[in-house]
């Protein structure tokens, strides 16, 4: 078993995450009956802009970096086989992100910061709202700091040795953490701030919705590889056979640091602040990060297969009803496997250059996004919280059941939510509105999809309820924990002469500084010399 | 190093795939010239009044001297304007916008007429509409408690009567 030390971290910083994502769930179920317009009483655009921002801010922000966190300390000591590196440091990086937390989570509860996740100047929150944003981003790059130490000190005391594959993970994913906050981070503190504090007039929106879409892309890779990880070191043992590339997943890993960068604007491709070459740049960099995905896909599967024919499995698909379906980490990948593809083939409509038009902010967006992470990403958060839970607390899981019946009602809840939202968004409805009033026939198909997606959002707040239940009543366990080792996967293959290049951090930062001055030099420094009219302060 | 021959071949198909969808990328931008917006022009959003272009009289449908149509619109709180505005089918068609105030999108919902509106800067569409009938033009960026409620129509009519109710090539307003 961990030292308590790590094991208290851990705990930790899972708790904040979970608290934020259960409240935050609250607040999706309110979304989704607010926005049918069914319920007459319950309108008010005020409450549910609040309630968008809040829900957006917790799900994207909180939930994520405090469960990154958590994961990280708990793969590098286990991994490692070292203990936290300045665990003092570690806890002030704790207490730091979350005093951003509350610091940015009082103004948004009380409707003073209702300019959504994507702050969106030139409308103005209160200025602890980007304080807050700012704090907690800075206490998370505590995080990535003791990582890369970790990571770099192992290598020194274990020369010629490959990292550990799940270290390797979480190494790639604190650099790119700081690269990737880099952009939200110079909005915030060289335009929101200042401004917000009325120490300049004026910002440019165009410039801050640049340093934005720096963010806004990798950052959605920050969330989903922890999920990864846990499909290539969780997941072939958990379904009782070795991973079938552990080579070709440290290049998934370096694919996904080094291309998911310098691609953001695929979220500008409607905006009249950048040219149309720049777009289309990014645009084939869009797909060039689809490789990692799609060899993740093939190396995850060949393990599960191998698996499933080590069980008996026969035939074509014979191995897939020979997994343990049981197991809930095998049973989330599955899961999870079947949103991504889904959300991917979805991702490859958005990432395309021409044909975005039709779908750019039509609610088409959310339903895409839900997939991939609330379906994904959360599915293989959920999963690896049964995992850690017993190691860290030393007693065993409630239920199997429950959890099986809480991964299915989220599998299922989020189906029957995100698929009328796509269809909503080809019938043309935007996203971020609170009520229908356009006097249109158009609007009229919208409604029955609206029911449907009420639905999911009921069953995905029991699902979320059914989660934290287990986790709380399993900390009053009785039963101890009958297996609290780590449990990695082997690989078929162990690394072996891995060219020098795969593990060396100050190339990989010269590459990405190199990809990001290529792409987004340019783009940043013409609004330097451009004649641009800054926008003064909004209200909302 | 060790790479199986089953991943190799996945690393083909992979590589095939992408190099498809760029290839369609790629022609339907540098062959058929389809490019979302993107023109990289300024304006200073508090002085529309005092522009040329988007100052209130000037603002709606223009045809121009080659039989193309000209569309100037302003995006403001809570509204596009003019509100309301008559355009033929099937004929290539610029629409020219600009902020009063913060950020706006723009879309015609079952049409490709989409754009951010991005206060300081000048948007610009081109683009045909094949279907006669009503369509809303709304606002699908959060721009403010008022978002819902901010949309303008637009009605698309058949060329023929289009050129019936515009005789001369110098229309107006319609």
């Amino acid at each position: 078993m961990i030292d308590s030390q790590t094991r208290n971290l851990t705990l930790w910083n899972l708790s904040v995450a979970f608290v934020a994502f259960v409240v935050a769930c609250f607040l999706g179920f309110y979304q989704v009956v607010e926005r049918s317009g069914l319920f007459e009483f319950l309108k008010s655009e005020r409450l549910y802009f609040t309630s968008v921002s809040t829900h957006g801010v917790l799900m994207a922000f909180v939930l994520t970096t405090f469960f990154i966190m958590g994961f990280g300390y708990y793969t590098a000591v286990t991994s490692l086989k070292r203990p936290v590196w300045k665990p003092a440091l570690a806890w002030a990086g704790f207490g730091l992100t979350l005093l951003g937390t509350v610091m940015a989570a009082i103004p948004l509860v009380a409707g003073k910061a209702s300019v959504l996740y994507t702050f969106y100047p030139p409308i103005q929150a209160s200025p602890w709202f980007y304080i807050g944003a700012a704090l907690l981003v800075v206490g998370s790059w505590v995080w990535c700091a003791i990582m890369v130490i970790m990571a770099v000190q192992w290598k020194k005391d274990n020369p010629g040795q490959p990292l550990p594959l799940a270290m390797y993970a979480t190494t790639a994913n604190a650099l790119l953490w700081l690269w990737t906050s880099a952009g939200v981070a110079m909005e915030v503190v060289f335009q929101l701030i200042p401004w917000s504090l009325g120490w300049m007039d004026a910002i440019d929106p165009g410039l801050s919705r640049t340093l934005f879409a720096w963010t806004l892309h990798p950052i959605v890779y920050f969330w989903l590889l922890p999920a990864y990880t846990a499909l290539y070191c969780f997941v072939p043992r958990a379904a009782g056979g070795y991973l079938f590339s552990d080579e070709m997943a440290r290049f998934a890993f370096l694919g996904l640091l080094v291309f998911s960068l310098p691609i953001g604007f695929h979220h500008l491709y409607m905006d009249p602040e950048q040219g149309s070459g720049w777009k289309l740049l990014h645009g084939v960099g869009t797909f060039l990060v689809t490789v990692p995905t799609l060899v993740t896909g093939f190396t995850v599967l060949a393990s599960m297969e191998i698996a499933g024919r080590l069980r008996g499995g026969k035939g074509l698909f014979g191995w897939i009803g020979a997994l343990p379906w049981s197991n809930p980490m095998v049973l989330a990948a599955i899961l999870a496997f079947l949103m991504l593809i889904l959300g991917g083939f979805g991702g490859i409509i958005n990432a395309s250059y021409a044909l975005n038009a039709m779908i750019h902010n039509t609610a088409w967006v959310p339903g895409h996004f839900h997939l991939i992470f609330a379906g994904t990403t959360i599915i293989m958060y959920f999963a690896i919280t049964y995992h850690l839970w017993p190691r860290l607390t030393g007693k065993a899981l409630y239920s199997n059941n429950l959890a099986l019946v809480q991964l299915w009602t989220w599998f299922v809840g989020m189906t029957m939510l995100s698929t009328p939202w796509h269809v909503l968004g080809l019938l043309g409805q935007p996203r971020r509105i609170s009520e229908v009033t356009y006097n249109s026939l158009l609007t009229l198909a919208w409604q029955p999809y609206e029911l449907f997606m009420i639905m999911g959002g009921a069953v995905l707040l029991g699902s979320a309820i059914l989660f934290a239940y287990l986790l709380i009543k399993s900390l009053g366990s009785t039963v101890a924990a009958s297996d609290l080792e780590p449990a990695y996967a082997e690989p078929i293959h162990a690394p072996r002469d891995l060219p020098g290049w795969v593990e060396n951090i100050k190339l990989w930062n010269v590459v990405i500084g190199a990809l990001m001055l290529l792409s987004f030099g340019y783009p940043i420094l013409q609004f330097f010399f451009l004649k641009t009219y800054d926008s003064i302060p909004w209200g909302y | 190093m060790h790479i199986d021959p089953l991943e190799k071949k996945w690393l083909y198909i992979t590589f095939g795939m992408v190099g498809l969808f760029l290839g369609a990328i790629f022609i339907s931008a540098l062959i058929s010239g389809i490019h979302p917006p993107s023109n990289v022009e300024t304006i200073d959003s508090a002085r529309l009044h005092l522009s040329e272009e988007f100052a209130e009289d000037n603002l709606g449908v223009k045809i121009q001297s080659d039989g193309s149509i000209r569309v100037t619109m302003v995006a403001g709180r809570y509204g596009f304007f003019p509100r309301h505005i008559t355009l033929p089918a099937d004929t290539t068609i610029t629409f020219r916008w600009a902020s009063i105030d913060v950020l706006h999108g723009v879309h015609m919902p079952m049409t490709n007429m989409s754009t951010m509106v991005v206060p300081g800067y000048v948007a610009e569409v081109t683009t045909e509409f094949p279907k006669p009938g009503d369509y809303p033009m709304l606002c699908n960026e959060y721009c403010g408690t008022g978002h819902d409620f901010m949309w303008s129509k637009v009605t698309v009519v058949d060329k023929q009567t289009w050129e019936r109710q515009h005789p001369s090539s110098k229309g107006d307003e319609s």
